[in-house]
Order: structure tokens, then C-alpha cells, then sequence
């Protein structure tokens, strides 16, 4: 029930689709699926698998924007956490790298949220801060080298796997279901689409707005240092300067093609995540069809304006004049 | 100067003005004659359709019917613009110039005076210092606006306009938030202007400053022209009368007789005030009494919702529920204390559009319970059931979203938020507002029965005939203060009036 | 517009963070560190200027270090492959901005969207497109480069103002005279200011805002141009985040990112204080560059924290004045 499908997300669920499909016809192999070492390989695995660090960015970034606000530092939010994950990987027990890498993104959180509902600093200049000065503080960490490591425990997060499924994909899989429970478990999602629709009028209906809002971007950022640990993984590594680099603008626009405005309210974290996974779909078919991958950009530029056309009310008064004055 | 203004022919002459916005008559046949050189008063309550008017004459509304002759020309602008190319400029209380820009530039942008595209500072400077001279007016042109009193700021805006060769100029409600010295001013700045033949529509809700100032008066009441007058020709609790007063035969409401004993204390505020906002002021609140607050618009009636709800933050006095002191910092404290606050403006500070009629309706109960303890689905559907049945919400259809619903609609589902709540006190802020007949009574009638029912009602209404209905008290406010309180056999719309108006007298007496 | 106190900060920012300079390494307060310095950053100081007019006018640009990538490989191309003059190359490539720019503006102002997201999109297609036209870097050896690279004003001090340099100064005080001495300068702050009452008062807002984001574009193709004079070379990955480094340059100049105020010459202090920071570490040697980063978002944080603050103590005394009017 927390996660039921809204019937609004049908545009979303066929993008992806036909996105799927299209890659089918240009690498014929789209779809096989083989079990190799009790974990499965394929193409569309690996659609889920790449897609990850955007899914998850996207699960934080989705509540944010739905409160009105948005979140630019968790691309430099998941460099911090990749470099303290990786710095104690080898030192420490894996929890404790974990721990302290989550930690450090708990922190990245406070401070986005207390600048934006404490200080009350528009959200895009209060964490432009953090975006700015936190790949500088991911070097201070990684003291400007890019750190390796060799737990396996820690890169099980990037290449491990789970009940047959790269870890990644599980890891999303998770946190889709705790944020799902925690939202609409929890009155919190009701009460973030009414702030976000309308803040004066849930203040004067007794909503606590601030606490709500910092709560958000705490978790927002805990999913970016998430994200930072997986991302490390991967490469079993941190690299301070591409951690994470622009990943910040997918997040947004997945949770954009998922539905949710720009301007706050209503959300959906299903869609979220889905619009992560069209964003991925398409790279991969850009990959396979033998494109180079710089193609994806141009790719990608259209879609956003596809869709923030599509979102513009300003387009829909202008296609109603219009067939107002032919009829 | 009356005289004069009389044999002049009409400069602004509006005709059978009409607009609706949906099912709601804003403007009904309103006639509207300015003549030139004199200074007309616009006057009505909020919702009478004063800045309907304003904005159709402008332009920034289209009419539904009717016509605007300018000269005897007839003008259709559609735009603000295009009003002030044909000559009629309005000046807002939000002055609608740019803080961040220097008086000079504010009276000059999109003309300044230019030499090889560069814009000729020294020359611009000039000309407004010359400018603002003649209006009484020397400041430093070069200082931002901001920094200036919002007094002068209304000077700017006017000389601007006036130097754009507006004839026709609206100010709307430039007084509100000037001091008396600055209100001089500005009246010096009026009657320069009208004496050069300029016609002034003055739209304020200050008595004395319309007596002070204005030749003639136009009122509106409900979207309707209830008459125009000499000022002179006036008494103040006549005008008052057409302000608020419904004619005899229009009066539908009869008074109920709620014979009670002294009734429980429910909530009291002692001291209680803000300053700058509303004077301190001692309020009782008891279980089963409707208390009525009446005054005119910007008396203070909303302010003392907002205190007593916690939306603004009271700075002196103390406030107790059932006998203790609590604290009330904001909303939320006061959601917790079990009251309940339906604003005025529904559309902004009340529903959230895009969320269906349930959620909407849930939201106070969800919010007093807190985050961790979620309503179930189950739950939020049984009580959006239950109070669209009770108060007859239509459609009932608890999905859909609540920006699609009429405004009466839109008011019970807010009404139902509350009572959803299980409040102790309900504090209401012109709840039959922009609401259609049918769904008015309906409202009224809720009122009553919740009264009943052992609810503290706290009502602010400008119609005086719907607070004698319903009220077992009425507290009387004038500039921010509470005057009066009359109990209730001493209810009626005359005695209302009188307390109202009264006071005024009372005032004007010692100022003078 | 004409108050002074934020520029006047940035100013005192700067000089004592070169008078601290100065008093830490010998040799520091020469002409050679300050041409240098003006060197460095001149692809910066143009593209900023550009910016400047942006925030001013109540928008962002995200697009402008993409556009200095995209014209940086544009201009390798077209004088290595096709053989084109430089200047002629020059030429097509500040109209193709300006197409870009103006088309950036009319999509924000005709579908009413975020500026944010417009140029979002206008980032990642300028990047793309010059992805696609070459991934690698390109050499460029027209003789004008080397010629532009000869050319310099030899400083009593053995400082070299450089030819890159002298653009920068000359877009700053071009952008200076625009922004404060035309009408179109004003019409930027009245939208920065207040969008509707700039309407009302008969700007045409739709074709400012197409100007301004043709500034903008334009500004950060000739800031492309600057930066392949510097590299010489053509490179689609060049610039990259430097949009991030041009609006910590605007804000800490002392523009409010709200719109409304600033100055273009407290953008050029503030482009100036961004290279101190980068000079003072190179010339300490022990300290990495990842300092600048953290230092500039520390800076960065300061001016919005002052900016709200003033911002926050102006709404309160109005708030008195009004007395909350219903």
C-alpha cells in the first residue's frame, strides 16, 4: 500500500518502456538474463545496477524538491562520504567506516537544512555552500590523493551481491522501501505535500514546518552518502575530484521526469526512482548503439526540456488558446 | 471647490460594470462617475468589490459588461499599461516602484534622458529634483527609494505617474500604513493635484481621513453601487449604515435567543497585545458563546485572530486555557491547545489546492497528532466521510482535489478540518465570505449549532446583521484597539453602529 | 544600486588578504604577482561579468562553463581542421553564443520556467555538442595565438600585463559602464528588483531577459576565446565547474543572489580575491589547492549569511513601518 503505483505514473512507467525496448533493437542481447556465480548478469541488470547512485540520490532528492526546496551539495555530499569510507576502509571494522561515512552526510544535512529553514536562505544559494566547498573538504580527506582500498566488505557495496542481485541494486531496493515506509508510514508524507503545496496554510494548521524541512535534508544527504559508499565501492577508490561529479543534476532531473514539480507538493518516490532508471536506460542503449557516450549530454538536454515543456502551465494555456481561436 | 467640481463634466464615467469569477458576482451593474479636480472616496469592506472595480477599470481584469468612458471617449484598456497610456494611473499600498533603484531612476526608467546611449545622470537628477519640487519634495534623488519613508515613496509613485500625463489617478489605500504626519503630506500632494484638475479615486477604510479629504463618497457593498454622495452631505453613522448595514428588507437573519447561565470559561487572554500590531487587550472566551468581533476593515479584528491563534506572537500579557496559563508561540501551540483558526483569505492561507478534500480535511488532526502517529487510510476516509455527510460538502467526492470545489465548498471543508480536531475554541475570520447565498446560511447555522454543542466561538464578520444573529457577545475595535463590548441584550445592528461609530465621534471631539 | 557597503567588504577583503600576503612571503607585493594575477583569472573576470547582469536580473546561468568548453574546441576546430582565420572563427562563434544565450532567455520567459533548469539543460547540451565535435584536446597553432601570447605591457617590476589580461579590464569596464550608466543597465536591477513592477512601469521583460542571457552567453564564449589564448589549446573538457567558481566570484563581489544589487567592479574583486586565494597557496607551497575550494566556500557562506542578515534587518523595520496591514 505505501508503495502502490499512483495512476499519474503511467506516462513514466511507458518512457521506460519504450526506452527498453529501443535498446532491445539496437543490442539484440537487451534482455538475456544468465546466472553466473549466484548473481545475474545482463544488460538490463546492469541498467539497475548503473542506475543505482541516481536512484538513491533521487529518493533523498524527490522529498526535498517536494517541500519546495532543492538539494545541489549531493554530488559533493557523496564525495565526503566516499573519502571517509575509504580512508578508514582498511583501517577500521567496515561499520565503523560505514558508520562514519553516513555520519558525515547526517552532518552535510544539518547544515543544508539549518541554512535553509533556520537561516531561511533560499535552498539553491544555501546549498550551493556546501556544493562549492565540500569536493574541497573530500580532498582534505583523501589529502588530494585518490585513496584505495581492499576490504571486501567495504566493496561489497559496489560489486557484491544479494539474493542473485548486484548489492547496489539491493541497497536501492531497501532504502526505496524505508523511505516508503518511513513517508507514507509515517504522516510525514501527507504533511511535506501539504508544506510543500501550501507552507502558510500548514502553518496556520499547526504543521511544525521547520523540524520537517531539516528533516529532509538530512535524509537527502544520508542517501547521497550512501550513494558515496556505493560509488567508492565500485571503484575501490575515492576520488575526491569526479566522486559523484554532476550527479547532482541527475538526481533532479530524475525526480523531475518522475512527476514531481519543481515548485513542490505532490511526489512520488516510485517515479523517483524510476526516472533515475529512464536516465540510465537511455545511456546504456546510447552505449550499446555504438554512439559515443558524449551523445548522452545532448541526449539528456533534450529530455529535460521535453519534459519541463510538458510540465509548463504556461504550455498548456498557450495550446488551449490556440485551439480556443481555430475553433 | 465642490461646486466647481460639480458643473465640471464627468472625466471618468463607468457604466452597469459587471464580473463574476465563477458563480460569484464580484461587480453587479456598478456605475462610477469621477469628476475632474475632485477627490471621490471608494469605500467598502473587504470583499464589497472595491479592488474588482479598480482592476477592471485598469484593465488588469477583463469586464464581463458594462463601459469606461474616459473624457466621454470610451476606452477598453487590457492591460495596466495601456490604462496608463490612456491616462489612468493607480498607485497601490504596496508601491509598485523598485526599492533598489534611486528615486531619479524610479520617476525615469524606460526615459531616461540619454547622450550617445549613455544615460545622462547629471540631467536625469535634475529633472527630478525639479520634479519632486514641485510637489514639496526635496530629497536626495540619487538615494535608493527603499531608503525613504513609504509616504514619500506614494509622493514618487504619484509624480510619476501624473508625469506620464495620467489625469485619472486611483490610490488604493496609500494611508495604511503612514504615520499622521506623513498622511499630511500626502494630502497636500492630493489636493495640488486635484486642483490642477486631475481626478483622484481615494480607496481607504479611515473615516476621519475620508472626511479630511474627500468631496464626494461612491460605496460598494457585495459586489454592488449602494450609493454616491456629497461628503459634506454625509453623517458619519449614515455612511457607516451603507458600509455595513444590509437594507431592512434584506435582512434574513433573526436574532437567536440563547438564554444561558453563566457559561464555563473556556479560553481568556489577559493583556494581551502586540505592539505595533494591536493594542493589549483583555478577551473571555467561554464554552457554548459566540463572540462577535466588530469594526471596520483594518480595526483590528484579524490581528486579534492571528494573537489569539498564535500566528503572530503576542509580546505582552498572558493567555490561559481552562484556568491555566499556556504558552502560545505559534500555531502549533495553539493547535494543541484544542483551537482552531479559519482565515480569511481561504485561497492562500487556507486550503492546499492541489491535495484532495480527505487529505485536506485531515491535515489539523494529522498535524496535532504528530508524525509518528499516522491516521490510517481507513481512519482518514471514515472522518472525510463523516463531515462531508454532516456538512454537506459538494461533490462528495472525498478524492478529488480541493481547489476544483466552490468556495462555499472549499469553506466547510476547512471548517470540517477543525472540527475534525474536536476544538475547543474555533476562531472564524469572515467565514461566509465570497460564499453563495445557499451555502451562507448553511455556514450560520453551523455556527450556531456548534455554539451549541459547547464550542467557544470567536467570529469576525462584516456583515453586522450576521454577527447579531449569531453572537452572545460583540466586542467593538477601532484603529487596533478594543473599544467596547456589548452584551447580549444589548445586541443589535443600531447599537453596533453607534458603538462603532460612536467612538469616532468621541474622537473627533477631543481632537478637535 | 548605489549603496556602497558590499563592495566596499569585497574591497576590504581583498586588501587585507594582500596585505597578509605581503607581510607572509617577501617577494609577493610585486607587479609580477599582481599581472599574474589578473592573467590567471581573466576568463574568469569576463565570464563573471556576464554572470553579474544574471544574478542581478533575478536569474542564474548554469550554462557558462560548458559554453567556454564548447568555444574553447569551436575555435581549435574551425582554425586547425577547417583553416579558418582566427578572427573570422572569432566572429561565427559569438554569434552562435548569442543564438545560444537568446534562446536560453526566450524559453524562460515565454514557458515562465526556473533559470535554473533552462540553463541546466543548456549546460548539458553545450557540453555535449562539443563533446561530439572532439574528445581530445587540440593544439591550436595560428600564428595570432603566438602573437597574442608575445604581446604584453612590460610593469616597472618586471610584472607582463598580457594581452588576455587587458580583455578582461576591458570587459569590466565595458560591463561597468552598461550595467551603471545605460537603460539597460537600470532595466536589469528594476527586474531584479521587482519583476512585476518593472512591467507595470513598461519594460519589456521578455526581451530583456533574452538580452541578458545573450550577454551572458556571449560573454562566456569571449571568455572561451580568452581561455584557449591561455591553454592554446581547444578542449571539451575545459572549464569544467567553473559556473560554481563565476557565481561564488558575483556573490562574494557583493551581488545578491536574490537580484537587485551589485556592482560588475565587485565581481571583478571578487573574481580577484578567488585568485589570491590560489596564488597564496601556490606561493606557500605546502598547503594543496583543495584550500581554494573550502576557503571560497567559507567566503561564500560569509557574504550570504551578511546578504540575509541586511536583507532580514531591512524586512524587519518595514514590517514595523506597516504594522502588519491586512
Amino acid at each position: 500500500m505505501a508503495l502502490a503505483l499512483p495512476r499519474r505514473g503511467l506516462a513514466q512507467i511507458a518512457a521506460l518502456i519504450v526506452i527498453l525496448l529501443i535498446d532491445r533493437m539496437v543490442s539484440p542481447q537487451f534482455f538475456d538474463l544468465r546466472l553466473q556465480d549466484g548473481r545475474l548478469f545482463g544488460s538490463l541488470i546492469d541498467v539497475l545496477n548503473r542506475g543505482a547512485p541516481v536512484a538513491l540520490l533521487a529518493l533523498g532528492m524527490v522529498l526535498v524538491i517536494a517541500t519546495r526546496g532543492i538539494d545541489l551539495s549531493v554530488g559533493a555530499v557523496m564525495a565526503i562520504s566516499g573519502a571517509i569510507a575509504a580512508s578508514l576502509a582498511d583501517s577500521h571494522a567496515w561499520p565503523v567506516a560505514v558508520a562514519a561515512a553516513l555520519g558525515a552526510g547526517l552532518l552535510c544535512g544539518l547544515w543544508n537544512g539549518f541554512l535553509v529553514a533556520i537561516l531561511g536562505i533560499q535552498p539553491i544559494v544555501a546549498t550551493l555552500i556546501l556544493m562549492v566547498a565540500g569536493r574541497g573538504i573530500a580532498q582534505l580527506i583523501t589529502e588530494g590523493r585518490i585513496v584505495t582500498f581492499t576490504s571486501p566488505d567495504i566493496i561489497w557495496f559496489g560489486t557484491g551481491s544479494l539474493l542473485g542481485m548486484p548489492a547496489p541494486v539491493v541497497i536501492v531496493v531497501g532504502m526505496l522501501i524505508v523511505t516508503g515506509l518511513v513517508v507514507r508510514g509515517s504522516a510525514l508524507g501527507l504533511l511535506i505535500e501539504a508544506a510543500g503545496g501550501n507552507a502558510r496554510a500548514s502553518e496556520l494548521s499547526g504543521v511544525g514546518i521547520r523540524t520537517m524541512v531539516v528533516s529532509v535534508y538530512v535524509w537527502c544527504s544520508l542517501c547521497a552518502a550512501l550513494a558515496g559508499i556505493i560509488a567508492a565501492a565500485d571503484i575501490m577508490g575515492a576520488d575526491a575530484n569526479n566522486a559523484g561529479l554532476w550527479l547532482e543534476l541527475d538526481a533532479i532531473l530524475a525526480v523531475v521526469i518522475g512527476g514531481t514539480s519543481l515548485f513542490g507538493g505532490r511526489f512520488s518516490l516510485v517515479l523517483a526512482v524510476c526516472g533515475a532508471l529512464i536516465i540510465q536506460a537511455m545511456n546504456t542503449g546510447i552505449l550499446l548503439s555504438g554512439y559515443p557516450p558524449e551523445f548522452n549530454l545532448v541526449v539528456k538536454a533534450a529530455v529535460v526540456l521535453v519534459v519541463l515543456l510538458l510540465q509548463s502551465p504556461r504550455l498548456s494555456d498557450l495550446v488551449a488558446n490556440y485551439r480556443k481561436a481555430r475553433a | 471647490m465642490q461646486e466647481t467640481a460639480e458643473a465640471r463634466q464627468p472625466l471618468l464615467d463607468v457604466r452597469g460594470l459587471s464580473k463574476s469569477f465563477a458563480a460569484l458576482r464580484a461587480l453587479d451593474q456598478v456605475d462610477f462617475t469621477l469628476r475632474a479636480g475632485e477627490i471621490h472616496a471608494l469605500l467598502g469592506e473587504n470583499g464589497a468589490g472595491k479592488s474588482t472595480l479598480i482592476k477592471v477599470i485598469t484593465g488588469v481584469l477583463a469586464r464581463d459588461a458594462g463601459t469606461v468612458s474616459l473624457d466621454g471617449k470610451e476606452i477598453v484598456p487590457r492591460s495596466a499599461k495601456e490604462a496608463l497610456t490612456a491616462g489612468i494611473a493607480t498607485v497601490y499600498q504596496e508601491v509598485n516602484l523598485l526599492p533598489n533603484l534611486s528615486v531619479a531612476q524610479n520617476l525615469y526608467l524606460g526615459r531616461q534622458p540619454t547622450r550617445f546611449g549613455i544615460v545622462r545622470d547629471g540631467e536625469m537628477k535634475r529633472r527630478a529634483a525639479e520634479l519632486l519640487a514641485g510637489y514639496d519634495l526635496h530629497i536626495d534623488v540619487a538615494a535608493p527609494l527603499g531608503s525613504y519613508s513609504v509616504a514619500i515613496q506614494h509622493v514618487v509613485a504619484i509624480a510619476r505617474a501624473v508625469d506620464l500625463s495620467a489625469r485619472v489617478l486611483i490610490l488604493d489605500e496609500p494611508t495604511a500604513s503612514l504615520d499622521r504626519h506623513e498622511v499630511e503630506m500626502l494630502f497636500r500632494t492630493m489636493r495640488g493635484l486635484a486642483a490642477r484638475g486631475i481626478g483622484i479615486v481615494f480607496v481607504t477604510h479611515f473615516l476621519d481621513q475620508v472626511y479630511e479629504i474627500s468631496d464626494r463618497i461612491t460605496v460598494l457593498r457585495n459586489g454592488r453601487l449602494i450609493g454616491e454622495r456629497m461628503t459634506s452631505a454625509l453623517p458619519r453613522l449614515d455612511l457607516i449604515h451603507m458600509m455595513l448595514g444590509r437594507e431592512l428588507s434584506e435582512t434574513t437573519e433573526e436574532r437567536a435567543v440563547h438564554e444561558k447561565s453563566a457559561a464555563a470559561p473556556c479560553a481568556s487572554f489577559t493583556n494581551f497585545g502586540k505592539r505595533g500590531y494591536i493594542a493589549p487587550f483583555d478577551l473571555e472566551l467561554r464554552h457554548g458563546e459566540v463572540v462577535g468581533l466588530a469594526g471596520l476593515l483594518g480595526s483590528g479584528r484579524t490581528e486579534t485572530a492571528r494573537l489569539v491563534f498564535g500566528a503572530e506572537r503576542a509580546d505582552s500579557g498572558t493567555a490561559s486555557v481552562e484556568g491555566k496559563p499556556i504558552r502560545l508561540h505559534s500555531p502549533r501551540d495553539a493547535v494543541q491547545h484544542g483551537f482552531g483558526y479559519c482565515p480569511e483569505e481561504r485561497k492562500t492561507d487556507g486550503i492546499v489546492a492541489e491535495l484532495t478534500v480527505r487529505e485536506n480535511i485531515v491535515l489539523a488532526l494529522q498535524a496535532k497528532r504528530g508524525i509518528a502517529k499516522p491516521l490510517s487510510r481507513r481512519e482518514q476516509d471514515e472522518i472525510a466521510a463523516r463531515f462531508i455527510k454532516l456538512l454537506d460538502i459538494r461533490p462528495p467526492d472525498p478524492e478529488r482535489p480541493i481547489g476544483l470545489l466552490s468556495g462555499g465548498n472549499q469553506q466547510k471543508a476547512l471548517l470540517a478540518r477543525w472540527l475534525a480536531t474536536e476544538p475547543r475554541l474555533l476562531v472564524l475570520d469572515e467565514p461566509t465570505r465570497g460564499i453563495d447565498v445557499g451555502a451562507h446560511a448553511e455556514i450560520i447555522r453551523l455556527i450556531r449549532e456548534l455554539c451549541e454543542r459547547g464550542l467557544a466561538l470567536l467570529v469576525i464578520s462584516s456583515e453586522l446583521d450576521e454577527i447579531v444573529a449569531y453572537s452572545d457577545r460583540v466586542v467593538v475595535l477601532r484603529d487596533r484597539a478594543h473599544v467596547g463590548a456589548l452584551d447580549e441584550h444589548a445586541i443589535g445592528v443600531p447599537s453596533i453602529l453607534a458603538a462603532i461609530a460612536a467612538d469616532d465621534a468621541a474622537r473627533i471631539a477631543e481632537e478637535a | 544600486m548605489r549603496r556602497p557597503s558590499p563592495v566596499m567588504i569585497t574591497a576590504l577583503v581583498f586588501v587585507a588578504g594582500f596585505v597578509i600576503c605581503s607581510l607572509q612571503f617577501p617577494n609577493f607585493a610585486s607587479t609580477r604577482v599582481v599581472a599574474n594575477l589578473l592573467t590567471d583569472n581573466a576568463f574568469l573576470g569576463v565570464v563573471a561579468i556576464g554572470m553579474t547582469f544574471v544574478i542581478i536580473s533575478g536569474g542564474i546561468d548554469l550554462s557558462v562553463g560548458s559554453v567556454i568548453g564548447f568555444s574553447t574546441v569551436f575555435v581549435a576546430l574551425t582554425t586547425e581542421k577547417l583553416g579558418l582565420p582566427p578572427l573570422l572563427a572569432f566572429a561565427i562563434l559569438l554569434v552562435l553564443c548569442a543564438a545560444f544565450g537568446a534562446a536560453m532567455g526566450a524559453v524562460i520567459h515565454v514557458f515562465d520556467m526556473p533559470p535554473f533548469i533552462v540553463t541546466l539543460a543548456g549546460m548539458f547540451l553545450a557540453r555535449g555538442i562539443s563533446f561530439l565535435m572532439s574528445t581530445e584536446s587540440t593544439p591550436i597553432t595560428a600564428p595570432l595565438y603566438s602573437a597574442v601570447s608575445d604581446f604584453g605591457i612590460a610593469l616597472p617590476g618586471g610584472g607582463r600585463l598580457t594581452a588576455i589580461a587587458l580583455i578582461m579590464l576591458a570587459v569590466v569596464a565595458f560591463g561597468s559602464i552598461l550595467l551603471h550608466f545605460t537603460r539597460f543597465g537600470t532595466n536589469v536591477y528594476a527586474m531584479g528588483g521587482n519583476r512585476t513592477a518593472t512591467a507595470l512601469m513598461g519594460v519589456e521583460i521578455g526581451s530583456m531577459t533574452v538580452r541578458i542571457y545573450m550577454l551572458s552567453s556571449v560573454l562566456a564564449g569571449l571568455a572561451g576565446i580568452v581561455f584557449s589564448f591561455y591553454t592554446a589549446a581547444g578542449y571539451s573538457l575545459s572549464a569544467v565547474g567553473v559556473e560554481l567558481d563565476t557565481i561564488a566570484a558575483v556573490v562574494i563581489g557583493g551581488t545578491l543572489l536574490s537580484g537587485g544589487q551589485g556592482t560588475a567592479i565587485g565581481t571583478f574583486i571578487g573574481v580577484l580575491i578567488q585568485g589570491l586565494i590560489q596564488t597564496y597557496i601556490n606561493f606557500d607551497g605546502t598547503l594543496s589547492s583543495w584550500w581554494t575550494k573550502i576557503a571560497t566556500g567559507v567566503l561564500l557562506f560569509a557574504f550570504i549569511a551578511l546578504q540575509q542578515g541586511m536583507v532580514r534587518l531591512a524586512g524587519r523595520s518595514r514590517a514595523i513601518r506597516a504594522g502588519g496591514v491586512t
